[in-house]
């Protein structure tokens, strides 16, 4: 990792340090954006992280949002090649476009619950040594309401058995929603739920001044527990402004930036 | 073959291959080449810029802009800003690909060519190819295309639009009417649904497209209201971009004789679309009022898109859906909010992986606010459009041209698809205006024109000139036009900046000096110049 052009984005997941173990590995992040700032270029940098050379991680990306061709088409323009990641079965791509969770009156949460069952069968599928670096991404988080007609209990009994996961077998969980959906409701149990369960909140929101050619936005990131060699530290909040390109994206303070 | 305009020298060597299929070249390779490298660095780039331009009109070719040895002893920050104008100069013509390779290294176009074969095989009108591997269709409305140029050039294919509409005022329907005449005219089968009680019957108040003999002159109109609106100094600082604009007012052209065959047409509402365009086949209306669920119309759009599915290499039919007013309150449906989520998301889980464009209107007023957050985030494309009160002294005041307004659109997302990027323009708010009450037009807003006699302190004394800027790059140059004409130039930003640069005129007594914060982007500019 310390050869590779780190920004700070990196710095604040704590991606600085040595690769091995994975420092985010046993750690649920949740990305949080709205309508005028998209979130997903943090995710998309995530996975470039994890399919990096020098770290052995596998991904399982379950996508509610987007067909593989997308992703596929966005990474080769950051340098990672999926096609060959899922041939070398080190990126798992879930197409959750048309799941459609049954009607009420039969067991409502059956196809989260199946979900569920085939995430699991595959990280136990796994051989020996790749079973400890399992990275699960969830793309989105508002679209399996969707999928589960509303019912956000369910949803939040899958994200509890996913955060299970993450304790049982060390994988990380990687989550978007979109925190301006949830602003106006009275009372926003999911939302709330999530932040709780987050060991590192990144949220994307626009400058206050509005949306920008130069600066696409800022990001916040809250890293709960950040550990460091020492020992373990604080919360820590870094917050800096980013621009997103087609090769890579730029993050620097406010105000640093000619 | 040489350039004719270009055989004066330029040690840059700019290969120009075309890739259109419409015009079959033999492949013409402008060459510039040079004289010793005493020619400055800037020139070889102003050159090669505008012999990239007089090939822009007619194809989209790639440009390998190969540099010999010499240049890269230059400083890199030098060349990189000069390289990155032209860069950036170059994608707004649309070229396909521009690569600078450092005489070294070969110009790597083999990803780009790939994509540029499946360019000239298309030969479907009304169907165009952007960037990322994405396809588009006309909106319709040539300004929409416009502004999206620089996405590809209307909506690209798999994508869902969405329109906000305003309670108050119909003015969605005259965007959605040009969308379905636009597919109707290409041939493109669409599907339209409608909570009214006769969904065909909308199809009788379809525009048609305007007579090619009207076009001609109305371009031509506009071209010397450009002209004129310019101030003369300014001409020479807009020489080299002085293309760009022409370019907006040529639509483009497939076979060139056929107007029918033009990308987006013009559409005239006061002539009905002629009845054999909405044959059987051709278009399907689906009404929604008195269906209990949203089964069936899921039904009706699972069967279109399965007869558009993208398959790799083929040549697209694109496909067009229109569902107006999706959560009206006369349907069923409307306060099943979980249900009208859940079509939407299949509905755009199957557009994804075929060849067609969705635009789904509804009245956000009539849903909760986090539900008209969901559907926010699910649509592609999102805009919305506001009506404008009749005789609002405060508005007609502050916007010229407020008499033939009748609404606002305001495009408050763009369609990513492929790529992380997001679209960003200066101008995201329009004015609805029906030209002689025939032709929709889009128009950017411009501040009207000060009066010079309410003693304010823009003083008396003024000739008026009005542009509407959108490129920032045009600050710098306005600072220096300020600083010839004497004058101070006010500029008005839309995010509630206000700010005064002064020229070297001593008798005003503000001279404030305005820090223009670069990331900042106005929602709409306009400049004006107090002279006399």
């Amino acid at each position: 990792m310390e050869n590779q052009n780190l920004n700070l984005l990196d710095r604040a997941l704590g991606l600085d340090g040595p690769s091995e173990p994975w420092p985010l590995s046993g750690r649920v992040v949740l990305i949080e954006d709205c309508v005028e700032t998209s979130g997903s270029f943090v995710l998309h940098q995530l996975v470039k992280r994890s399919l990096s050379p020098t770290s052995s991680n596998v991904i399982i990306f379950v996508a509610f949002a987007n067909p593989f061709s997308h992703y596929d088409r966005i990474l080769r323009k950051l340098g990672c090649n999926l096609v060959t990641q899922r041939d070398n079965k080190r990126f798992i791509f879930f197409d959750m476009l048309m799941l459609r969770c049954p009607d009420e009156g039969k067991s409502s949460e059956g196809g989260l619950v199946l979900l569920y069952e085939k995430i699991l069968k595959t990280i136990c599928g796994l051989p020996g040594d790749k079973k400890d670096y399992v990275t699960i991404m969830i793309d989105d988080i508002s679209l399996v309401e969707v999928a589960a007609n509303g019912g956000s209990d369910y949803v939040l009994d899958f994200l509890h058995y996913c955060h299970a996961l993450t304790s049982e077998f060390d994988c990380s969980l990687i989550t978007l929603n979109h925190e301006d959906i949830y602003s106006s409701m009275e009372r926003p149990t999911l939302i709330l739920q999530m932040e709780y369960l987050a060991d590192i909140l990144i949220k994307a929101e626009p400058l206050s001044t509005g949306l920008a050619t130069d600066v696409h936005g800022q990001l916040t990131v809250l890293n709960k527990g950040t550990s460091h060699r020492l020992g373990r530290s604080g919360n820590k909040i870094h917050n800096f402004h980013y621009k997103v390109k087609e090769n890579t994206v730029e993050y620097f303070y406010p105000g640093s930036r000619v | 073959m040489r350039g004719s305009l270009f055989e004066s020298p330029a040690w840059c060597r700019v290969q120009c291959q075309r890739h259109c299929s419409q015009t079959p070249h033999k492949k013409e390779v402008p060459c510039v080449f040079g004289r010793p490298p005493q020619l400055p660095i800037t020139k070889i780039i102003r050159l090669s810029a505008a012999l990239l331009a007089c090939h822009r009109r007619r194809s989209t070719p790639t440009a390998a802009l190969s540099l010999p040895p010499r240049v890269c002893s230059l400083p890199p920050e030098s060349l990189s800003c000069r390289l990155s104008t032209i860069y950036s100069w170059v994608r707004k013509t649309k070229l396909c690909s521009v690569d600078a390779a450092m005489a070294t290294t070969k110009p790597r176009l083999s990803s780009f060519s790939r994509n540029l074969s499946a360019v000239s095989s298309s030969q479907t009108p009304g169907v165009k190819c952007g960037p990322n591997g994405t396809m588009f269709v006309s909106s319709g409305i040539a300004d929409l295309d416009r502004y999206f140029e620089i996405l590809g050039g209307g909506f690209p294919l798999g994508s869902l639009v969405m329109v906000m509409e305003d309670a108050e005022a119909p003015h969605h329907m005259l965007l959605l009417r040009n969308f379905m005449s636009q597919g109707l005219v290409h041939g493109q089968p669409l599907l339209y649904a409608s909570p009214s009680k006769d969904p065909r019957g909308f199809l009788g108040t379809l525009p048609s497209p305007a007579s090619l003999k009207h076009d001609k002159s109305r371009d031509r109109e506009s071209e010397q209201e450009k002209g004129l609106r310019i101030a003369w100094q300014y001409k020479k600082y807009m020489g080299e971009n002085q293309p760009n604009f022409d370019s907006h007012r040529v639509t483009h052209h497939y076979s060139g004789a056929d107007n029918k065959q033009d990308y987006c047409n013009e559409f005239d509402f006061r002539k009905p679309l002629e009845r054999h365009y909405f044959t059987r086949q051709r278009v399907n209306c689906v009404g929604i009022q008195h269906s209990k669920n949203l089964a069936a119309l899921q039904e009706h759009c699972a069967s279109f898109l399965a007869q558009h599915q993208r398959n790799d290499g083929s040549s697209a039919l694109a496909g067009r859906i229109a569902i107006q007013s999706l959560c009206a309150p006369q349907c069923e449906h409307s306060n099943m909010d979980w249900e009208m989520l859940s079509f939407i998301k299949s509905l755009k889980g199957m557009v994804r992986s075929s060849n067609a464009v969705v635009v789904i209107t509804f009245p956000p007023s009539l849903l909760s606010l986090s539900s008209t957050k969901r559907w926010q985030h699910m649509a592609d494309t999102l805009l919305s459009v506001a009506a404008i009160p009749d005789e609002d002294k405060e508005l007609a005041k502050l916007l010229s041209g407020y008499q033939d307004m009748v609404g606002l659109l305001n495009v408050q997302k763009v369609a990513r698809l492929n790529t992380q990027v997001p679209l960003i323009l200066e101008a995201t708010t329009f004015s609805i205006k029906l030209q002689k009450r025939r032709f929709l037009v889009l128009e950017c807003l411009n501040q009207a024109p000060v009066d010079g006699s309410s003693g304010s302190s823009y003083g008396t004394s003024g000739v008026f000139l009005q542009l509407s800027l959108t490129q920032k790059c045009y600050i710098e140059q306005l600072r220096m036009v300020s600083k010839e004409m004497d004058r101070a130039v006010y500029m008005k930003f839309g995010g509630g900046e206000k700010g005064r640069e002064s020229g070297n005129n001593g008798k005003r007594s503000e001279t404030r000096e305005v820090s223009f914060q670069m990331s900042f982007t106005p929602i709409f500019w306009s400049v004006s110049v107090n002279g006399e």
